[in-house]
């Protein structure tokens, strides 16, 4: 007994090394927190707990437009990237065979790894020639929203398809079986039973458009500054604490939201799986 | 497990109809044809045209019932020929290597751990992996300027403590740009690995025990070959975007630091050569193409 309570050398290593990977994941984040409440005027040298920084944010109507048009694009990006991705997803995963299916994959995953500025370039370039010849589109919301999407559908996509992997067949067969039309098992059984990825997948590409400085800045057109693109250009020229603020702010929306989110999920997945074990019952009585 | 009615067509077929099918691939493919392949197609044919005031010039011209094809290679003899450019190349290509083996060298044992870890906990460890990955990517690489300048918090911390009396410098260093990659694409590495090391039987390793392998043996023997394709997913996921990545290398990089994706981008928004700058992304993008490649055959065969 007394052995096992004694943690061997490997599980020392284990702690020790995960603990050091843990830190360094976590270390600029504390800091940009630690460094918000700063009452100094250089941002890295202490000056005792002081809110100023959140006051001038709350001036700052720069940051404040490109907060809201970032989220505006946040949210048209993550609903269209949801739509796109589950139904990229569903067509990876039901049909294996169909003409240009390997070039379909090659496509749907390419935005994953693909570096920004070639995406950005590419599709800016398109648009412009575009715009030459039709007229449209103008730079700006919409040509960002478009550069998003991409980027969110492929995220979506593999979030959604690792869901449709780990489904049980049988149910949509059985709903299949029981006379629903393919729409009906699709919005009856399948929804439901995948929503929570497409839940995950909406907060992910949601984040991801939030965040994004090198697709917008390719994108952007004249008075269409997202929160980024502000944020780079300060950054770039030095070090800003209004910036830490900034940070402190989407930290504290970030964990709030994440957390609230898997409190929800856990709570549908538990009441799912006792609906389905009542169901069980309800068969076998 | 699908119920097979004829040979490779599955019930699910059926159950959507052709109709139902076709317009369920459709909506993805050409939304894909037109923002992801169509603008590859268009920087191939500008990185041949020349800039000519506001706009490019055209590669195709019909005047006098004459197709005129004029290819201007000239922004691609520039790249072979300028040595900056062919540095820039290779010493992208070099940053981008180094940051997959040390994001390797972190994640694989990482990566090993947590999926030996009790399984109540790897839910929470994971869960604590992904939540860095929530926050703003650029506003964490910045913090790291906050901790690496000269007047930054780990050189101040250092003095504080009397172990350096002048500061050293970290920033705009080689040292600050593969610290701010491998920081950013660490998690990239540690999740496809995880989730290959954690669906690994067990069983193997008791059988290779029992047969007189030591630990080190059966970890060399069955646990790294069993996750060859975690490595290479996770490598490719890290090795590609790095080659092309900006916002890092103009954040903590330095005039020394060459990085192909700062020279695309110089090219475009502060000479305004967008030929230029698409023949900088055509060649980008034909040195990347082998990994490419490599990562979306690993993608199609995890997907079917």
């Amino acid at each position: 007994m007394r052995h096992s309570l004694k943690p061997s050398a490997g599980q020392i290593t284990a702690r020790l090394w995960m603990g050091a990977v843990f830190l360094f994941l976590y270390l600029p984040i504390l800091t940009l927190v630690v460094l918000s409440f700063n009452g100094s005027p250089t941002v890295t040298s202490w000056g005792g707990w002081s809110l100023r920084w959140y006051q001038e944010l709350s001036q700052d109507t720069e940051i404040i437009s490109g907060l809201l048009l970032s989220l505006e694009i946040a949210f048209l990006t993550a609903c269209a990237s949801v739509v796109l991705g589950t139904l990229a997803a569903l067509s990876l995963h039901r049909f294996k065979r169909f003409p240009g299916r390997t070039l379909f994959a090659g496509m749907v995953s390419s935005p994953l790894v693909m570096p920004e500025v070639i995406i950005g370039l590419s599709l800016l370039l398109m648009l412009v020639s575009m715009q030459r010849w039709f007229g449209f589109p103008e730079r700006g919301l919409a040509t960002i929203w478009l550069g998003h999407t991409l980027l969110g559908m492929a995220y979506a996509t593999v979030v959604v398809q690792s869901r449709l992997q780990e489904l049980n067949p049988q149910l949509e067969e059985a709903a299949q079986n029981l006379g629903c039309r393919p729409l009906q098992v699709f919005f009856l059984v399948t929804m439901p039973l995948i929503f929570q990825a497409i839940g995950s997948a909406w907060l992910l590409t949601f984040t991801l458009s939030l965040d994004d400085v090198v697709l917008a800045s390719f994108l952007s057109g004249p008075g269409s500054t997202t929160l980024p693109i502000t944020i780079f250009s300060r950054a770039r020229l030095g070090l800003s604490p209004s910036v830490n603020a900034v940070a402190t702010l989407t930290v504290a929306v970030v964990s709030v939201g994440v957390l609230l989110a898997s409190v929800l999920m856990a709570r549908g997945q538990r009441r799912r799986a006792m609906e389905m074990a009542a169901a069980y019952r309800g068969e076998q009585a | 497990m699908t119920i097979s009615l004829r040979k490779g067509v599955s019930l699910f077929d059926k159950v959507s109809g052709p109709w139902g099918r076709a317009a369920v691939i459709a909506v993805p493919t050409v939304f894909l044809l037109l923002v992801f392949l169509l603008p590859f197609l268009v920087i191939f044919k500008i990185s041949v045209s020349a800039m000519e005031a506001v706009y490019f010039t055209d590669v195709f011209t019909w005047a006098d019932d004459a197709l005129t094809i004029k290819i201007r290679l000239g922004n691609y003899l520039l790249l072979a020929q300028d040595s900056l450019y062919l540095e820039t190349y290779l010493s992208s290509l070099g940053f981008a290597a180094l940051t997959t083996a040390i994001c390797l060298f972190i994640a694989y044992p990482f990566a090993y751990f947590m999926a030996r870890s009790p399984a109540d906990q790897r839910a929470a460890l994971l869960m604590m992996v992904m939540l860095p990955f929530w926050t703003s990517f650029l506003l964490r690489v910045y913090a790291w300027k906050m901790l690496l300048a000269n007047n930054g918090i780990v050189n101040n911390i250092a003095i504080a403590a009397g172990l350096i009396t002048e500061p050293i410098p970290m920033m705009n260093t080689s040292f600050s740009l593969v610290l701010g990659m491998v920081y950013t694409y660490v998690p990239f590495m540690i999740l496809p690995l995880y989730a290959n090391l954690v669906k690994m039987d067990l069983r193997l390793l008791e059988a290779a025990m029992n047969l007189g392998a030591t630990p080190w043996q059966s970890f060399w023997r069955i646990t790294v070959p069993l996750s060859k394709s975690g490595i290479i997913a996770g490598s490719m996921l890290v090795f590609i975007p790095c080659v092309g990545e900006f916002v890092i290398p103009e954040l903590l990089g330095g005039p020394q630091t060459l990085m192909i994706g700062r020279v695309l981008w110089d090219e475009f928004f502060s000479n305004n050569d967008w030929p230029m700058a698409a023949s900088v992304a055509v060649v980008m993008v034909l040195m990347i193409i082998v990994p490419f490649a490599f990562f979306n055959k690993h993608q199609a065969e995890s997907s079917t």
